[in-house]
């Protein structure tokens, strides 16, 4: 286990992060930037993961911060495939460059 | 090499190469579908750092939940083998010079900073997240845990406002393309 440097764990991490923004930031398409940050919070969970393991094993808010992210990035996703759909139902696209006028 | 750092370097390049399929495929079902395995892979390397707490609820949570709701709504959008609009190449090229510029410059700070892990086991159970969870006292996590209930009961019903407002803009559709069509017909 402690044959893997933190480094090494901490580039996965890393990397899926802007593996996530480089999906915001090319993609067009709402729901596809959904799972853009997806992406990206994984990317912090295990970071925090990581850090806690590591750094402070006797310790366990690492965990908890991980458990509330994935309970908040369900409520997140939840909330955003209703803006969606219902985007969807009153313009029938879901492109961020169509979706202009907040007021309809 | 031994067994567990082989297992961990699959796993990574797993989770990082269905990763950047996800979010470069043109076909909008199949990145979710590789997204879904990076979940996973993220969900083997929890179980590889010996945390099957946090693996079990990846696994409940977001492959069993958000995935899903997420497949759900591309059926409901759009159709699931349409090719999606490419980005243009410049800026495609401008986002991975800024990606690849923001990896180096994280990893540069990572890399420098010399993490030293400790020789001590990391101890939790679900017994002790469990009562920390809901302890009062000194790092006791109860306040956020009521806090994150609040948010979810919020989260639940705003979805049912944003939903309810919908079939009064779909009955008005409806009307209208009823009224095209018969005048249509009409003519």
């Amino acid at each position: 286990m402690t044959d893997i440097p933190i480094s090494h764990i901490l580039f996965v991490s890393t990397a899926l992060f802007f593996i996530g923004m480089y999906g915001l930031f090319t993609r067009r398409n709402m729901i596809t930037m959904l799972m853009s940050i997806e992406l990206i919070l994984n990317s912090v969970n295990i970071n925090f993961v990581v850090f806690n393991k590591y750094l402070y094993p006797d310790k366990l808010d690492g965990i908890f911060f991980t458990i509330f992210i994935i309970t908040i990035a369900a409520a997140e996703a939840a909330v955003a495939i209703a803006i969606i759909i219902n985007l969807y139902r009153s313009h029938r696209s879901i492109d961020v460059e169509t979706a202009e006028e907040m007021k309809y | 090499m031994t067994a567990s750092q082989v297992i961990f370097y699959i796993l990574s390049a797993f989770i990082l190469g269905t990763a950047i399929l996800s979010v470069t495929t043109t076909k909008i079902f199949r990145s979710a579908i590789w997204l879904l395995f990076s979940l996973i892979g993220v969900a083997g390397l929890y179980f590889w750092l010996e945390v099957e707490f946090i693996a079990a609820v990846q696994i409940v949570v977001y492959v069993g939940g958000i995935v899903v709701l997420i497949i759900f709504s591309i059926f409901l959008t759009q159709q699931s083998g349409k090719e999606m609009v490419k980005p243009r190449m410049l800026r495609t090229i401008a986002s991975v010079l800024a990606v690849l510029f923001g990896f180096a410059l994280t990893y540069f700070l990572i890399y420098k900073n010399d993490f030293q892990a400790g020789d001590k086991s990391f101890d939790w159970s679900v017994g002790k997240i469990g009562n920390q969870m809901l302890a009062t006292g000194e790092n006791g996590y109860a306040l956020p845990f009521e806090v994150v209930s609040i948010l979810l009961l919020a989260a639940m019903v705003g979805c049912i406002v944003i939903a309810i407002k919908a079939p009064a803009d779909v009955s008005v559709a409806t009307k209208e393309q009823v009224e095209i069509k018969e005048k249509e017909i009409a003519e």
